[in-house]
């Protein structure tokens, strides 16, 4: 087999794959199949443990109470250390005004650079900074904030607000980023088509490009919020934290990333097993806005 | 000026029609028109340079194009033809770094004059592009109607308007019955005649095509080219193309591009059969190009 056979016209024979190949071939897969194989073992973990430990802390008053309740001690029945109702209703809170302060304006920044700063100096300084900001880690924001508003004193101490800020300001790079790739999909046709019909040039923008690309804007955006919603180090000293169901962002607020950072710290297994539980649910809500975000981009019009 | 041929003859039902010159101002050649019913308008370039950054891309044309006429383009790639029609509806300065000099006259009105609204020479000079380009978020009705929305045009008006720009499209029994449809449903062909609905609608004074065809099969290119002999009863049309035989086709008229420069103008047949300049000879009997 392996030797050159020659055919009625004299051409040399194909040869077969040498055995040599096919060994390499065979490693090399192995190889990398087992690397895959390494790397879903923590993903598949966290998502067991997860399960395993939060679903076991989502009793009947986990979402309906707040976390203010007391350590049981052996034999009593009435006591309970109380669900994470606060830290929802706080992370709600304070990832929606996040939302509503970074969204329109990190989409307004990526309208700016891809349809009238484009190339010029200016915009490509911006986009130099919102790609270094992508890079600030996530206390840093916290910090900040809290220089700014917390310690001056702007409108009192800590404050949900307040958190809301830090963690827009984490967003804002984020939402500019993907919606000037989204934006930057748009067929520059389209636009043209729009302005040959005499469209001035924010009406082509606000009629034609937005709607053209608001499933990937949506996308993006909702990505963004997710990863907002995980922040622990930007609410830690701006919102602070408190047990108490607070509905106004003008006080400190509980959020969930928070509850689990002072559960985890307490010795007792029943809160250690509460914060399991909140993580649990704060996973469950960025697995569905992961989801919409990809059900907005399958009907993308874009490709 | 340009080496204009003396006379041409723009239409056969009307022979004794006096046929216009350069020389005859620009308002007299329109109310002449009128005076025939139709209302197409004149078109010159005078002494037009298009520019790109540093580089000079089209070098001082003047061309007239008549009313009611189907004018072509032609010449090889890069010849500047296509530079030439967007600096007549202004869409060449939306390049960054591209501007252009010298006029282009509009029934004797400077589209480049420093007080002329933008919007108002687009709007008054239609343009249909090379891919069919429907709104891909507005359904069929709302495609047509774009333009006329901007116009402020609404309601009654509006859906008459939109039936009238669909049927002057050829479009309008493949789909009066999904107007609401989207227009990115509907084939090729169809959303090129969509587009060109959409253009028709505003009632432009003129009608610019890039190379409409070249992205449609030779049955919807067919209908296309129908679709333009009918139009020029309305409209004066200014057409890019690749295609000599769509040219020929299709064109009153023929000005032939090569390298920025206007090498020759005139009536189609005799750009077609007997050209004045070697180059034209050599071009459209496919030694190069």
């Amino acid at each position: 087999m392996s030797a050159p056979t020659f055919n009625e016209a004299g051409l040399r024979g194909l040869p077969p794959v040498s055995p040599g190949r096919v060994r390499k071939d065979r490693i090399a897969r192995t190889f990398i199949g087992a690397l895959t194989l390494i790397a879903l073992v923590p993903l598949v973990l966290v998502v067991f443990y997860l399960l395993k430990q939060g679903l076991g802390a989502w009793n009947g008053d986990f979402f309906t109470t707040d976390p203010t309740g007391r350590t049981c001690f052996p034999g009593q029945t009435t006591c309970s250390i109380g669900g994470v109702r606060s830290a929802i209703l706080g992370t709600l809170e304070i990832v929606a005004l996040a939302s509503v302060i970074a969204i329109p304006f990190g989409t307004a920044v990526a309208v700016y650079l891809v349809e009238y700063g484009k190339q010029s100096k200016f915009a490509n300084t911006v986009r130099y900074f919102v790609d270094v900001m992508t890079g600030v880690p996530s206390v840093a924001f916290g910090l900040f904030v809290y220089i700014v508003l917390v310690a001056s004193g702007i409108g009192g101490s800590y404050a949900g607000w307040k958190g809301s800020v830090a963690l827009a300001l984490l967003m804002l790079p984020i939402v500019v980023r993907s919606s000037e790739v989204v934006l930057n999909l748009v067929p520059n046709q389209l636009r043209e088509s729009a302005l040959a019909l005499g469209a001035p040039r924010w009406k082509v923008i606000w009629s034609v490009v937005l709607p053209t690309a608001r499933s990937g804007l949506i996308t993006g955006s909702l990505l963004a919020v997710a990863r907002a919603a995980g922040e622990t180090a930007p609410l830690l000293f701006t919102a602070f934290a408190t047990n108490e169901l607070v509905f106004g962002l003008g006080q400190p607020m509980n959020s969930l990333p928070l509850q689990i950072f002072n559960d985890v710290r307490t010795p007792q297994d029943a809160i250690v097993q509460r914060a399991w539980g909140a993580a649990l649910f704060l996973v469950l809500l960025i697995l569905i806005l992961n989801l919409v975000a990809r059900l907005a981009q399958r009907r993308s019009r874009l490709a | 000026m340009t080496p204009e041929p003396t006379t041409t003859l723009t239409d056969v039902d009307l022979p004794e029609t006096p046929l216009t010159t350069p020389e005859v101002p620009a308002h007299e050649s329109a109310s002449e028109a009128a005076a025939n019913g139709k209302n197409g308008r004149r078109l010159s370039l005078q002494d037009l340079k298009a520019f790109y950054g540093d580089n000079e891309a089209v070098h001082g044309i003047n061309l007239e194009y008549n009313p009611n006429e189907v004018t072509a383009m032609i010449g090889p790639s890069g010849c500047g033809k296509s530079t030439v029609l967007r600096c007549i509806n202004r869409m060449h300065e939306e390049i960054p770094g591209a501007y252009s000099t010298g006029k282009v006259l509009l029934d004797g009105l400077d589209v480049y004059a420093s007080d002329v609204d933008l919007t108002a020479v687009r709007r008054a000079i239609g343009m249909v592009f090379q891919k069919p380009t429907p709104f891909p978020t507005l359904s069929i009705f709302d495609n047509v109607a774009a333009g006329l929305k901007l116009a402020g045009i609404k309601g009654v008006e509006a859906s008459d308007r939109v039936e009238w720009a669909l049927k002057g499209a050829g479009l309008w029994n493949e789909v009066k019955d999904r107007l609401n449809s989207p227009g990115i449903g509907l084939s090729g062909g169809q959303q090129q005649r969509l587009c060109i609905a959409r253009t028709i609608a505003v009632e432009p004074e003129l009608i610019l095509m890039d190379e409409p065809c070249s992205a449609l099969d030779p049955i919807a290119t067919l209908r296309v080219e129908e679709l333009i002999q009918e139009l020029k009863e309305q409209f004066t049309i200014v057409i890019v193309t690749h295609n000599m035989q769509q040219a020929a086709r299709v064109a009153d008229r023929t000005a032939f591009f090569l390298l920025g420069d206007l090498v020759e103008v005139g009536p189609t047949e005799s750009i077609f059969t007997n050209p004045t300049d070697s180059r034209t000879e050599e071009y459209v009997s496919g030694k190069f190009g």
